[in-house]
């Protein structure tokens, strides 16, 4: 991929933030902006955030498969992710995430939906843990859901979707 | 104003004054007066001294007095960095988050504070990942205020000091909430813990003199630098002053973020704030300082929430997140939620972390599927040892007080599920061999 010039620009900023001779602190925030079109990295987005670095391929894939919020495959447009560690489990998470699995069609343990739309897993805390069962949604907080709260919003993001087609 | 225990908020002020996220509102509430004041009437030794003088101690789950810390950064080596950990992600932990999203310009004032104090020039927060709108929405908002009035950037409010403030995401890894490690990821690389000595005081960020603190140690400074530290004791004990951000969760009716004296007993946590257990069911068992923590009984209930005291009781007070287990819950299922955490999370450096919790998991695995046998209970304390002082960062033994106290405490639940056959051939079963190849 190249970087549009919005991106470069972006990563311009990025860059001044450490010192000169330390572009290689800037990985994980180049592989934000990498990722952010299409929610996962294909080996041209990985190329160009080793290219614009000046630093290793080997070393972005390591810095890729440490880090849990980048992804390799394609993944739905919009990730849902449910707490169900402890603290969010002690307040029906589990049980919650069960059953909006069952209703998105999925198997318990989660994926994608069919239409590709939604890509649904269960993660461990997100430091929300007094307004379970929560989730994230490419990274925003929703909260204190109930089974009707968390359908509603993704009929929100099914509505947006159609929107942007 | 204020709660029943304490007169005014001295880190939830939002909580008293709303709006307080808007820099006109902070200053109207005596914000970057704490600055003013160390700017023009104080050395960076007296910022130092006061917070010295108050005993304020490290909110991130260590202890470790503040500004004793910040004294271990060598004079004559430059530049220096201040990094303050928002890597916030030791489940039961919510508190970070509230201030840098309500109270964003307390944290900032406190972080300016901090690099005056140790002649630092850059500061960078370095937030978990999963923070993302908590940093584009709030926090990056007030540094952009912080700057356009000349608290961030050259010559602050017209002094000899200039320092830059950058805000840094990580991308999903509890590891980067151990000091060291955040260091390297902030450096791009695999978030690994290091090896100390050097300590980061000395070799820290860039191998340069770093001081790292949590968000809510630094939220203290100002009202600290402001107010003086006799006022500061005002809260808290002896040992422990101040006030702390509580964050309750699990079975009781009003979990949240509580900021309470430090030395308040745990019961007033559970009875009075979180309004009692979920239909008036009885304690089971208290984990104070959230997954990492020993397990502690509700004959412990009247104990007092401070450092010492905790220590005393048999567990820690940690970064204070108190997750409540009440009667109805199944013990070796809430220890093996916290065990399949820290295998999820284990960074993978050391053997006795990434293994040990491989075999937990599996064991634990065995156990609540019905095949497991008394000596898997054994198992299990056997693989605790072996981790217990072996693994290279302190996280790497977090996994061990939690399971070694939900044994001794629940040792019928875990012994109801021994119900297999003894197996005669000694060491691990061969069904668990199997699942590593």
């Amino acid at each position: 991929m190249a970087w549009t010039e919005k991106e470069q620009q972006e990563l311009d900023k990025i860059l001044k933030k450490y010192p000169p001779d330390r572009k290689l602190s800037a990985v994980l925030p180049a592989l934000y902006l990498a990722q952010r079109e299409k929610n996962w990295l294909d080996n041209d987005d990985i190329q160009a955030v080793a290219d614009a670095l000046d630093i290793p391929v080997t070393h972005v894939h390591s810095i890729i498969g440490f880090y849990t919020l980048f992804r390799k495959e394609p993944t739905g447009k919009y990730m849902v992710q449910v707490c169900t560690d402890l603290p969010c489990a002690l307040r029906g998470a589990e049980d919650f995430y069960r059953r909006f699995c069952e209703r998105m069609g999925l198997p318990p343990t989660g994926g994608t939906t069919e239409d590709g739309l939604f890509t649904v897993e269960s993660v461990v805390c997100l430091a929300a843990c007094d307004k379970a069962p929560m989730c994230q949604i490419n990274l925003e907080y929703f909260e204190s859901l109930t089974d009707d709260k968390i359908d509603q919003i993704i009929a929100s993001f099914r509505e947006q979707a159609k929107i942007q087609q | 104003m204020g709660n029943e225990l304490i007169d005014k908020y001295v880190l939830f002020r939002h909580r008293d004054v709303e709006n307080i996220h808007q820099i006109e509102v902070y200053r109207a509430n005596d914000g970057y007066r704490a600055l003013e004041k160390a700017l023009k009437e104080m050395q960076p030794g007296d910022v130092t001294n006061v917070v010295k003088a108050s005993g304020l101690r490290g909110r991130g789950g260590a202890g470790f007095p503040a500004g004793v810390k910040w004294g271990f950064i060598p004079k004559d080596i430059y530049p220096k960095y201040v990094v303050v950990n928002a890597d916030e992600s030791e489940p039961g932990t919510f508190k970070d988050r509230e201030i840098m999203t309500y109270n964003p310009h307390q944290l900032i004032e406190g972080i300016i504070l901090t690099c005056y104090a140790v002649g630092a020039e850059t500061a960078y927060i370095y937030g978990r990942g999963e923070f993302a709108p908590v940093f584009r929405d709030h926090l990056q908002q007030a540094v952009a205020e912080a700057y356009r009035h000349g608290y961030l950037g050259r010559n602050i409010l017209g002094s000899e000091f200039s320092m830059e403030l950058h805000l840094h995401l990580g991308a999903g890894a509890y590891i980067c909430g151990e000091e060291t490690a955040l260091l390297s990821s902030l450096e791009g690389q695999m978030g690994q813990p290091r090896s100390r000595p050097p300590f980061p005081a000395v070799e820290g960020l860039y191998a340069k003199p770093t001081v790292i603190n949590n968000v809510e140690t630094l939220t203290n400074v100002p009202p600290i630098v402001l107010h003086g530290s006799d006022w500061y004791r005002q809260y808290g004990t002896e040992k422990s002053p101040g006030t702390k951000i509580f964050s309750l969760s699990g079975r009781v009716n009003k979990p949240g973020n509580y900021e309470l004296p430090l030395g308040t007993p745990i019961r007033y946590l559970i009875e009075e704030c979180g309004g009692g257990i979920i239909d008036g069911k009885a304690v089971k068992g208290i984990l104070p300082a959230g997954a990492s923590s020993a397990i502690i009984g509700p004959d412990k209930l009247d104990t007092t929430m401070d450092y010492e005291a905790m220590a005393a009781a048999g567990t820690m007070l940690g970064s204070a997140s108190f997750i409540i287990l009440d009667e109805t819950v199944d013990a070796v299922w809430a220890a093996e939620k916290n065990v399949k955490f820290f295998k999820h999370e284990s960074c993978g450096k050391c053997s006795p972390c990434r293994e040990g919790t491989f075999w937990l998991v599996n064991v634990f695995r065995k156990l609540r599927e019905g095949h497991g046998t008394k000596q898997d209970v054994e198992l299990l304390e056997t693989i605790i040892e072996q981790m217990k002082g072996n693994t290279f960062c302190l996280l790497g033994e977090f996994v061990v007080p939690g399971v070694r106290t939900s044994i001794d405490l629940f040792r019928d639940e875990y012994e109801a599920l021994a119900v297999a056959e003894e197996e005669t051939t000694p060491g691990p079963a061969k069904d668990l061999i199997h699942t590593f190849f």
